[in-house]
């Protein structure tokens, strides 16, 4: 199976080590990887700011991106820059050029657990971790793309790793893309709330799907002085890795 | 137009609630148990997700058909005897009123809760009036008023911020002597308004739903003041905003329903009304009954990109799940209508230059939108206006316009990102620290703990990953590896 890399902006300029996990994850499972290097960014930043004049050509550039390899799939470590892509073909659908396009890319965009779990139908990758965990659920991957199940059933399935439930789940951990830059008194009180419930749960390594929440929480914690291992799940279940464990759904447990 | 609660700048009103740690619990404690009380109500419903899809045909109909629905409600009214009057704006609705309590020489008006009449004003045009008195019978409007008017803060809930201290000492000034416990301050509020309905010559309630093809007054309330309301005065005036109307009782019963589950987490509430004037050989109700039917400003939305803020049904579910409410509360907003439906709808109803800063105030998180009972898509929305703000009127409410249209010709350039790519660890380095840090794999190439112009916001909160070496970033890494696996094959 052909695999494109949607590496997105974040992993391309602060986190070589969450894209280096998911493609040797995926490698592992079987797939074959290329990265289209014309990508940049989904176009979030801007679109989301209201700039979307600006934003179409972000857009194009990024649909011919990903769109230029013979890949069955893509497959991106963000649940929310998944969920632009996905709505791209709502966005551009009176765009003679692109409406096409921005379907046949939504199509076959998927978000890393979501494609690992529901698409290539593995239930354990073979990882192991020894740690206490807890995982926040990005609102992006949960609320538009609609992924609620994939990262947890993994995740419950590494070897050794004692996932703890966080409460108040629901809630948004304050990142919001430029609403972080842009009203930092608002959002300090809404990631202050998410330390506080991360550390209320006694975990340490917290897990996300996406790497922007995590620099988010993560660089409140390294403020407050707090003491955390931040892991994408891409990074878990590429840890320790045993390939003889690795386990596809309708498979049985025992050989 | 009188949505504005505040004066002050937003920042300001942001930062007063960030102090206010009293408001802040009590949200986060009403949210937190309205959270476990909906879903309940909602699951025990079953196939909540089609019923959304219900609520958003039936509303999304009455929009289209507006003017029709309007038509075929007054008429039936009128059929009946009553009368209705069609306000353009605030003004016109509140002089027209003034002029019936004028006409009827009333001098003690009842009213139940209802947020069109906030947001006209009523309350004080109606007691300029020589020798008239008025009463908020809606027992958290009661507090509001007594408390000097204090402005509501929740569309539900309106004395969200208050907390039973603060309610005791108010009913002090009414002459009670209990304690702060909330039965025993319900008991003597009763009391004391129910001496002052027996004389009250007007009433004036809101609308959940009007009925378009009988001309009835749907209420929906917890408290039975409204039906009281309309009970005993002789003379009735409803005021409604325009998109208040269903076609028939089969659709306000769908809706009721959804109302009540998404509002306060009940199958109903414990009274749902329908009334209209008094009608041959009945022995209570208005004689004279008048509905005032509120434009001010709602068909700015018809026909625009947001329309789909006129289904709404007022249900506050919204609110209860916004983390943006959960910490500036009512007051942040600095509108009577707050939370996500209010940062949608107020800049429609009353303009950007006051309300343009709500629309940003938000991380899209969407939990509004995936709440919302008659699908309301209140995170687009908010992103529409954003988008109205900055493409269309060019308006100075992003943080830095150069630079987020820079970020638009960078993110739409390989060549451009690539260069920045190679140059983001040098560049980076005058700002950073290599300290240590006490998290954990996020930081493996030191961090920045002030950074300038528009990532300031940022570190302000939080310190931020320094970007790895170029040789280090995903895409050298990527390259190697791929050129190994490729030297690979080939040995084989
Ligand atoms: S926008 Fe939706 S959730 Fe919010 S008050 Fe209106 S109907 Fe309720």
């Amino acid at each position: 199976m052909k695999v494109a890399i949607f590496s997105t902006c974040v992993v391309d300029l602060l986190f070589p080590n969450v894209g280096q996990a998911m493609v040797e994850v995926l490698e592992r499972i079987g797939c074959e990887t290329s990265l289209p290097t014309n990508q940049v960014c989904c176009g979030q930043p801007t679109y989301n700011s209201g700039y979307h004049k600006e934003s179409n050509k972000v857009f194009y550039n990024e649909i011919d991106a990903l769109l230029s390899t013979d890949a069955d799939y893509i497959v991106g470590p963000a649940g929310s820059c998944v969920a632009m892509l996905r709505q791209y073909p709502h966005i551009l659908k009176d765009n003679p050029d692109y409406s096409k396009k921005a379907q046949e890319l939504a199509d076959k965009s998927y978000e890393f657990s979501q494609f690992v779990y529901n698409i290539l139908g593995v239930v354990d990758a073979g990882a192991q971790l020894d740690a206490v965990a807890t995982y926040h659920r990005s609102c992006h991957m949960t609320r538009l793309l609609g992924e609620k199940t994939a990262p947890f059933a993994l995740l419950d399935n590494v070897k050794d790793l004692k996932m703890v439930p966080l409460p108040h789940l629901e809630n948004c951990c304050g990142f919001g893309g430029t609403f972080s830059v842009k009203e930092p008194e608002i959002s300090k009180q809404m990631v202050d709330e998410k330390v506080d419930s991360i550390i209320s749960t006694g975990a340490r390594v917290l897990i996300s799907a996406d790497a922007s929440c995590l620099m988010n929480i993560g660089g409140r914690f390294s403020r407050r002085n707090e003491n955390i291992k931040i892991m994408h799940i891409a990074e878990v279940l590429n840890h320790n890795v045993d390939a003889s464990r690795i386990r596809y759904k309708n498979q049985p447990t025992t050989v | 137009m009188t949505i504005s609660t505040s004066d002050k700048p937003f920042l300001t009103r942001v930062k007063e609630s960030e102090n206010d740690h009293f408001m802040q619990q009590s949200v986060a404690k009403a949210q937190d148990a309205q959270w476990d009380k909906r879903t309940a109500a909602r699951e025990e419903l079953g196939n909540w997700e089609q019923w959304r899809d219900l609520g958003e045909q039936i509303r999304q109909h009455v929009i289209k058909y507006l003017p029709d629905y309007l038509e075929q409600f007054s008429d039936n009214v009128e059929k009946k005897g009553g009368h209705v009057f069609f306000a353009q704006t605030d003004e016109q609705a509140v002089n027209y009123i003034k002029k019936i309590a004028k006409e009827k020489k009333a001098h003690r008006i009842v009213k139940s809760k209802s947020m069109v009449t906030t947001e006209i004003n009523l309350d004080k045009a109606l007691l300029s009036l020589p020798e008239t008195s008025i009463m908020e019978t809606d027992l958290a409007e009661f507090i509001l008023q007594e408390d000097n008017w204090d402005e509501p803060t929740h569309i539900v809930f309106p004395t969200l911020h208050k907390n039973r201290d603060q309610i005791q000492n108010v009913f002090k000034k009414l002459g009670y002597s209990g304690s702060n416990d909330p039965e025993e301050m319900a008991k003597f509020a009763r009391k004391y308004l129910r001496e002052y309905f027996m004389q009250a010559d007007l009433g004036i309630t809101g609308c959940n739903f009007a009925i378009a093809d009988n001309g009835m007054i749907n209420l929906v309330t917890n408290e039975g003041n409204a039906d009281l309301t309309m009970a005993i005065p002789k003379t009735q005036i409803v005021v409604m905003g325009m998109e208040r109307i269903v076609p028939s009782l089969k659709e306000a019963e769908v809706l009721d329903n959804m109302l009540s589950r998404s509002a306060v987490g009940q199958k109903l509430t414990s009274y749902c009304s329908f009334s209209g004037p008094q009608v041959n050989g009945e022995s209570d109700g208005p004689t004279d009954f008048h509905v005032v039917i509120l434009d001010n400003g709602r068909s700015n939305a018809l026909g625009t990109d947001f329309e789909p803020v006129l289904q709404c049904i007022r249900c506050g579910a919204c609110l209860n799940v916004c983390p943006i409410y959960r910490h500036i509360g009512g007051h942040g907003y600095g509108s009577i209508y707050p939370g996500p439906i209010g940062a949608v709808l107020s800049p429609v109803l009353d303009g950007y230059e006051k309300f343009g800063d709500l629309p940003f105030a938000s991380s899209l998180c969407a939990a509004c939108t995936e709440t919302c009972p008659v699908r309301i898509p209140l995170h687009q929305l908010l992103i529409k206006h954003r988008k109205v703000m900055m493409d269309k009127l060019k308006m100075d409410h992003s943080f830095n316009n150069v630079l987020m249209k820079g970020a638009g010709v960078a993110t739409s350039s390989p060549i451009l990102f690539k260069i920045a790519l190679e140059g983001a660890h040098m560049g980076s380095a005058p700002l950073s620290k290599s300290k240590e840090t006490s998290v954990d794999n996020l930081f493996n190439y030191g961090h920045i703990e002030k950074a300038p112009s528009i990532a300031s916001g940022w570190t302000d909160v939080r310190d931020l990953a320094r970007p790895p070496k170029h040789s280090d970033d995903f895409r050298s890494w990527y390259k190697k590896h791929k050129k190994e696996q490729q030297e690979g094959v080939s040995h084989d």
